[in-house]
Formats: structure tokens, sequence, C-alpha cells
């Protein structure tokens, strides 16, 4: 079963062939006996799993099921989910359980998902390989010396590893992409206000945006149809129509134009990573796409814009974990400086300090100006890039990240070199354009992530092409040696 | 020495909306603690701030009511600094791009002269939850429900120079947002709140150092907490000593002040535009459908009081300056008919006694309509003048027999006035038949020396009568008797 995609399951449960209580249960005993080997979730859900899917049998046999009934998902533990323990991955808040749903959750709940569990992450989704969550990194399951990437890297490895069919994920600055690709799987981050933040901890609110993770981008469709859509509560949300994505995926391509940035094939990336991404161009090409070199001349400037921008929204989103009303408080503050200076120096791990340390810096007076607002300006300046972009191209293509996963500790003395790590993925959330990453090789038995870029809201266009590819190709069904 | 003193005002204002600015819950005053704060006002992770499209058009209304430019685009940004009572650990509020963009209020001074406070900006922004000292043996409580209630801040130009200027200004504030209905005005409740930001120098010079006195609650506070500072300046100077930029804190009921922190102290508020609010673009139409639904202003009303009602230029500024005041005139005048007696109420025996509790009128415990009661019972002459007195004051007290029903009160007391001029005549004769003397003295006085001379016979009568006769009736049936006997 848990080789199956979520249409198949859906299918399979349909037809009767199996209940939800027995798929449920049948992922629950997969994480229960391998997910020690992973550490892709914070929580199991069990319980609860099992009593929602105990329901969707009803529906099911009752014939008013919605659309997902019964089938399982686990939610990044960064979403809200009332009444059950939400992390964000940090001791700050490991005993926070949320009185409230995000909406992408109320929204799978209303599909009839069920949920598994809550998988691990990089701290208040700060970090690239996963190695900065408070519940220990996750391991790649395809090489278990490996990271995940991340910060969704728990959704990434249960996914790679069967251990859940589809989870979501949230992406401020490559964290749905990059863990896709060193994973092996598909993941996609909509347009910057299509799917709502409501009950999303914020990390840096204007590139923060939720998504989904499958094995391929027909499952990955299936959820945006349901993640997507206005949301009052979020005011960043945005009024248009969603449509249906899975409707066009088998969509020729021929006559398509797909650019290729020049910066994105530079010195830093990986001649073998090229050489399969390549591969999966010619693959479009072969399909009757026509590719063409485009330049996006501020690439190189994205890392350093996302590393003052990020954190300075993060250094204001996470002044609220002060051990005032929620969350980690330390042992017997004498005042109230002393809670606020132990609770946070006690609470939050070394990268999160150090972002919000660079976050408050960037916006000191006196420095707003040069880094804050320089920031900002070559944001204008990236987003420029796009638009110019697609006045030519339909759509844009290339790595997903320079390299394969890399081993633990291999950059955890050097910030920068794992910052690097987002170079191609980073100028998506800076313009806030919608980009997803679907597997196009390997290396040394190493998953390589194809990326596609594409214009504001077409996501449909997007997961098109992606669909398209993986009807040619076979990345996407492999797994990790494992059972 | 000739000190000048300029001073300018901050003045934040609580608008009155049924919800807080960036979420749904209530901002109704005086719950339970922490019974009006949601999940977002709690600043629970993954919350996230609406505008609330009401506090947005308030806003508006009184930009356009000072006559102020409103901000095609205004935006939202975030004061960083970390507190108990501010649960995000940054405040939302307008820096850069201001919702209302000067702007003037225009004063009357104490020689009938008009003098034009211009106003730098206001801008929209969330209050701040309350801290609590007291009760918590030694640590404090948090309440919330005051937190996110929607404020306009109300910068003006330091174009004050006194004391009495700077009340003027601020209690024609209070009768603008009032007028508007977009702020209870309640003092008491903190509705409006003064930062004062004082300096003196030697007239011709430049601008002195300034200080900032904060958070003062009232408008007696303001006003002495300017006084105080001026002083203190003034005395500073003289003595050779500088004045610090600083912070500084009023207490009133100490009628002391305090330097809170320095300049050097001051935080760094490391403000930036709030990513997750888009910025506001407000168009003409929106702009021109507000203007045409303004309601009357105080200096509208103020004319109006004059020609509607026959008031002098002061009764009607009295009056209809502040909106609840003239709310409560304009409601007594409905239900008693008599809009001169109405407005000498309001004006003299009401507002002397709200000031001696330092409550304002909506606080009153007497209504309007109640008011009006007692003032058709002088008009009906049931009452006297210096009964009505009585009865008002035990309205007031309103614990006695007939609570605040002037009529119970009447009847419960036995005030009602004598007019009957049959019973009246029988006094005065009477009084006169015993005041031989009196009456001798009377005849014989000179013609301009007799009027003062009534006040025996007056006396005479009315406390024969147990101050129950109708004072007029009486003194007119004396004139009529004495003249008989002339």
């Amino acid at each position: 079963m848990h080789n199956k995609t979520l249409a198949e399951l859906r299918t399979g449960l349909n037809n009767g062939d199996f209940s939800s209580v027995e798929l449920t249960g049948h992922f629950l005993d997969r994480i229960k006996t391998l997910d020690k080997n992973y550490n892709s979730f914070i929580s199991v859900t069990e319980e609860f799993a099992l009593t929602q899917a105990r329901q969707c049998d009803e529906r099911l046999a009752a014939g008013d099921a919605p659309n997902l009934c019964g089938l399982p998902i686990t939610h990044k533990d960064i979403f809200c989910t009332e009444g059950i323990r939400t992390s964000c991955g940090s001791r700050m808040l490991d005993n926070f359980v949320p009185p409230y749903n995000a909406t992408v959750v109320e929204n799978f709940a209303a599909a009839g998902m069920v949920v598994l569990g809550k998988t691990n992450m990089d701290e208040f989704a700060m970090g690239s390989s996963n190695e900065t969550s408070y519940y220990g990194p996750v391991k790649n399951p395809w090489h278990s010396n490996c990271v995940p990437g991340g910060s969704s890297g728990g959704s990434a490895a249960a996914i790679a590893a069967r251990l859940a069919p589809v989870a979501t994920a949230t992406d401020t600055g490559g964290s749905i992409r990059q863990p896709a690709a060193l994973c092996g799987i598909t993941g996609l981050k909509p347009t910057y206000g299509r799917v709502s933040r409501w009950g999303m901890i914020a990390f840096a609110s204007s590139l923060d945006q939720g998504g989904p993770m499958a094995r391929n981008a027909e499952d990955a469709a299936m959820l945006l149809n349901v993640m997507a859509g206005f949301d009052a509560k979020d005011s960043t949300s945005v009024e248009r129509d969603v449509p249906d994505y899975t409707a066009t995926l088998n969509q020729n391509i021929a006559g398509l134009t797909v650019g290729i940035p020049k910066e994105y094939f530079n010195e830093g990336l990986n001649p073998a990573t090229e050489q399969a991404v390549r591969h999966a161009l010619g693959e479009l090409e072969n399909q009757g796409a026509k590719l063409k070199e485009i330049s996006l001349p501020h690439s190189h400037l994205s890392v350093p814009a996302y590393y003052v921008i990020a954190p300075a929204e993060a250094s204001a989103n996470l002044s609220r974990f002060d051990g005032a009303r929620y969350g980690y408080r330390c042992k017997e503050p004498v005042d109230l400086h002393d809670m606020y200076m132990r609770s946070r120096a006690e609470g939050f791990g070394d990268e999160v300090k150090r972002r919000i340390l660079v976050g408050a810096y960037c916006l000191s007076a006196g420095y707003y100006d040069a880094y804050y607002n320089k920031a900002m300006q070559v944001r204008r300046l990236i987003k420029n890039d796009f638009d110019n972009a697609f006045n030519e191209v339909d759509i844009i293509a290339g790595p997903t990240c320079p390299n394969p996963a890399f081993e633990f500790g291999a950059k955890g003395d050097n910030p920068v070199a794992m910052y690097l790590e987002d170079i191609y993925t980073i100028a998506a959330n800076l313009a806030g354009l919608p980009a997803m990453s679907l597997p196009c090789g390997f290396i040394d038995n190493k998953p390589v992530g194809l990326q596609l870029i594409g214009n504001y809201f077409e996501e449909a266009r997007m997961l098109n092409v992606a669909h398209r590819y993986q009807q040619s190709s076979d990345w996407h069904q492999r797994a990790p040696g494992i059972e | 020495m000739t000190w000048e003193t300029v001073i300018g005002l901050e003045v934040h204002t609580q608008l009155a909306t049924k919800t807080k600015i960036f979420s749904g819950a209530s901002t109704q005053f005086g719950a339970e603690p922490n019974t009006q704060a949601c999940a977002i006002d709690l600043a629970m992770p993954g919350t996230l701030p609406v505008l609330n499209e009401e506090a947005l058009r308030m806003a508006v209304m009184f930009g356009l009511a000072i006559d102020a430019d409103i901000g095609k685009i205004s935006a939202f940004e975030r004061k960083n600094y970390f507190y108990p009572d501010l649960p995000k650990g940054y405040q939302t509020t307008q820096l850069e791009k201001p919702i209302v963009l000067g702007g003037h209020v225009d004063i009357e001074l104490a020689d009938g002269s008009t003098k034009t406070i211009r106003i730098h900006h206001a801008h929209l922004e969330e209050d701040a939850g309350k801290s609590l000292h007291e009760d918590f043996h030694g640590m404090s409580g948090i309440d919330l429900n005051r937190a996110g209630t929607p404020l306009i801040e109300i910068v003006s130009e330091p174009d004050m120079n006194n004391a009495d200027e700077a009340l003027a200004f601020a209690k024609k504030l209070h009768g603008i947002v009032t007028s508007l209905n977009i702020c209870d005005g309640i003092m008491a409740q903190g509705s409006m709140r003064f930062d004062v930001n004082v300096s003196v120098r030697q007239k011709g010079d430049e601008l002195g150092t300034r200080t900032e006195t904060k958070n003062l609650n009232s408008f007696r506070f303001m006003e002495r907490a300017i006084k105080k500072e001026v002083e203190r300046q003034i005395d500073l100077i003289e003595d050779g000593g500088k004045v610090l930029q600083e912070t500084r804190l009023y207490d009133g009921d100490t009628d002391t002040a305090r330097s809170m922190r320095s300049k050097e102290e001051a935080n760094d508020y490391r403000y930036f535009p709030c990513p997750d609010l888009l910025p506001i673009e407000i168009d003409q139409a929106y702009i021109d459908a507000i203007k045409a639904s303004l309601p009357e202003l105080p200096e509208a009303r103020h004319q109006r009081f004059m020609e509607q009602y026959q008031l002098s230029s002061y009764d009607a500024g009295v009056l209809g300056d502040d909106a609840a005041t003239a709310n409560f005139f304009e409601t007594a005048v409905d239900h008693c008919g008599d809009a001169k007696l109405a407005a000498n109420w309001v004006t003299g025996e009401l507002a002397a006694k709200l000031n001696s509790q330092e409550m304002q009128i909506q606080q009153s415990p007497v209504s309007a309509e109640q008011l009006a009661a007692l003032i058709k019972r002088i008009s009906d002459n049931t009452v006297s003048n210096k009964m009505a007195r009585e009865v008002f004051e035990a309205m007031w007290q309103g614990d006695g027999e007939g609570g605040n029903d002037p009529d119970a009160i009447i009847k419960a007391r036995g005030l009602k006035q004598v007019s009957d001029s049959g019973a009246i005549e029988t006094l005065v004769d009477e009084v006169i038949a015993n005041s031989a003397k009196q009456v001798d003295n009377y005849r014989s006085a000179d013609e301009s020396k007799r009027p003062k001379m009534l006040g025996y016979f007056v006396g005479q009568i009315m406390k024969a009568s147990k101050g129950q006769a109708n004072p007029q009736q009486v003194n007119e049936i004396l004139l009529t008797k004495l003249k008989e006997l002339l």
C-alpha cells in the first residue's frame, strides 16, 4: 500500500480494496517500526488518526465522503493543530498545544484527510539541513549519514521513506524545494498569497508560503486543490479563483517556451547535477518545448538580500516568544528581565538566535538604510528580472540546488556555506513566484532535483510541465533501499 | 527675563469601534481581565492581523474634520520593544505613511481671539494591554483586554505657548472626536491620553531642549503637569542648569513628576513595514462618501445653538463644544421645552456638581430626561428655583426616597410650592398686620429706598409658608398690598 501514490490510494479506497482504518493503520505501523531510522516525526497522532479513519470509513460507506476522505497526510510541525502539540521544531514550543487549527489544516480536515502526525523541521524553519531541530536531525532515507535538506526535512523524508503518502510543508527560502530535491520527491511552493498563512507559525511573513509535498506532480496537484484559496483571516492571501490543478496536468507542452537562466548554471553548480538537469531539459525539448537561455542578472544578490530581509522579519516575529503567555519559561526567574533573557536564551537554539541578532542589527538605527532598505531595493530588482524574463518565456527551469544531499556536520560551522545551498531557490521567494522541485536523476544514489519557476498564479502550468516530464521519466518512482 | 513656553501635544484617542483594530474581540470597557483577548490579541503563534475597516473609516473622519489630507497610501509598521503588556513584542503602528497628514484645530483664547494649532499628522495604531502592579504579592498581573484597541495618535505642531492653550486644544479635540462619534471621550476610562512636549526659551531664541511627559489621562493632570514642568525648566535654567532631553512621568495623585529615561536610554524601536498587513490604498470616492456623511462639528453646533436657542456665545460654547454636553442639553430641551432654563441648569448646577466630583457628563447620575422633568416642575411653578436645587441634590444622591425621580422627591419631601394666590394673600395680610413698625418705616421711607425694605416682608412670608410659597407671587401680592397702604 505504501508504494502507491495518493491518486492510487484514493482509487483503492473508493473501490473498497482496503478501508481507511487499514490504510491508516498500515502507515502508523510503518512509522512505529521504521521512523527510528529517520526521525521524521515529532509527534505521531495514532489515536486521533484511527478515530478519523473510522469516521471516514463510515462516510465512505454512506456515500457522503469528501474528495480526499480517508487518505493519510502528515503536517509539518509549523502548522497549528487544535489539541495537538505544535512545536515548530523548538524547545520554545515543546509544550505548546494550540487551541485552533491552521487554515491549511482545516482545509485538509474538511477534505476528509487523516492526520498521521506532525513532521520534524529545522527550528522555526531556519535551516537547510534539519540539523537545527530541537528534536534532533532527520536522516535522509537515501543515505543515513546525509541530511534530508530543510527546513521541511521531516515531511520530505517521511514521503521518501514511504511513511506517509503526502505531507504539508512550508517554503521561506527553499524549504519545500530543497528537501524535496534532496529526498527525491515532488514539492511545490505556491505563489505568495495563494495559500493562507493563518495558523502557520511565522518565520519571515513576506516570504513564507505553505505548499504540498508528494511523490509526484499529480498528487501535489490534488493537495494544492485543497490548500489554495482566499482566507479572510490572512490579509496577504489573494482573492482569486482556484483552478482545478489536476484538470490541466496532461496538456501538451509542445510550443511552450522554457527559460534557462544562465546564472543558474554557474561555477557553483555541481557538474553531475548540471548533467542531470540538462538531461531533463532535453526531455522537455523532446516533448516539443522550446528552450531559451535567459538572464536573471541580479541572481547573485538573492542570498544576501534574503539574509537581511528574512532575519529582519524573524527578529520581530519571534519577539512574542517571551515566556509570558505560553511556551518555554525559564525556571524561577528573579525579575522580568531575567525571565525574558533566560527564557529566550534557553528556549531558542543557536541558528534562531543568530538570525534574530542579524535581523535586529539590520533594523537598528543607523544600519536600516544600508541593510534593510538596500535589501528591499534588491528584492525589487530581482522581481523585475523575473518580470522581464516572463515577457519572453512561459516557465523557467534549472537546478533546485547546486549539490545533492551533504553529510551531517558538513556545513555546521559555516553558516554562509549552508546559506549558499539555497542560491537557486531563494529568488522565487523574494519575487513571490510559484516554484517546484521534482526528481530528475541521481548522483551516487543521491536524488537530484529539477526546479520549475512559474509566473504568478501559474501553478497549473508548472504542474502540467512536471506531470508531462514524469510521464516520460521514472525518477519519481524510485524508492530508497528500504522495506 | 521673559520666558516663552513652547508646547506640543500627542493625543492617544481610543476609537469607538465595537471590535479591536486587528481582531474580532470586543473593545467594551470594564470586563473581567483577559476575557476580551482572543488568540490574535494574545499573539498566539501563527495568528495574523486583519485591519478593522471601521477604525480606518473613523481615522479618515477625523482627518476630514480637521481639514487634513488623507494619505492615499498609508501603511503599518512594527515598533519593536519588549513589555509584558505588549504580547507580540511589537506595536503595530504607522510611521512613514500615516493616514492623516496636516490639518488644524482652532482654539478660542481668553481674550476672545482665535488661534490655529497645526496638526503634524495622526496615525492609526493598536493600544497595549495593562500591567497591574498591585494585589499580586510582588508580582505583576497582565490584563490584555485593552490590547489591540484601536487608537489614533494625534500629533500637534509645537504651537501652544501655555497650559491654558494646551487645555483649550485638548478640549477642542475632545469635542471634535466626540462629535464625530469616533471616541466615547470618557477620560476616566483612558479614552483620551496626552503626552506633552514642553520646552522654554527666551523670547526670540532658538527652541529650548524639550522634555516629554507621558500618559496624562485627565485635562486637569495635563494642565498641572505642564505648569509644573514649565516651572521646573525655568528654575533649572535660572539656577544655571540645563534641561536634559528626557521622558518624564507625572503622578496626578501626588502632583509630582520624575524622570523616566534620558535620551541616551531611549529605545531603538527598529521600525519596519509590517509584512502581515498590506499598504492601504484609499480612493477619492471613499473619502468623498465619508465627507458627505460627517456629523455636525463643534463650531457649527456653536453657531446653531446661538441661533436656535438664543444662547449667548459663551453658553453656546460651553454647551456646544463637547458632544456629550450638547446631547445632554438637547435631550433636556426636547423633554422640557425650555431652552433657557435647560441651559442654565446644565451650565450651572449640573456643571458645578460634575466639576466638584471630577466627573464627565456621561457619568452624571441625573439623566437629561430626569433633569428635564425637574425643569418642567420649575416652569409650571410646582417648585421654586430654591426648592429645585434641593430636589436636584436629592436626585444626584439618588439614594433617598424617590431615587432620581423629581416628582417622587417633591412628593416625599412635601416641597410643593404654594401658588394659590388666596392662600398667599392671607399670609401677606397676616405678616403686614403683625409688622406695624416695618410698615410704618416703609411708608415713610423715600421711594428709592423701598425696594430694599421688601426683603424683610418676603422673608417673614416665606417663613410662614415654610418656604413653599411661590416667591414670585409673594412679591407681586406684597407689592400690591403695600401700595394700597401708601
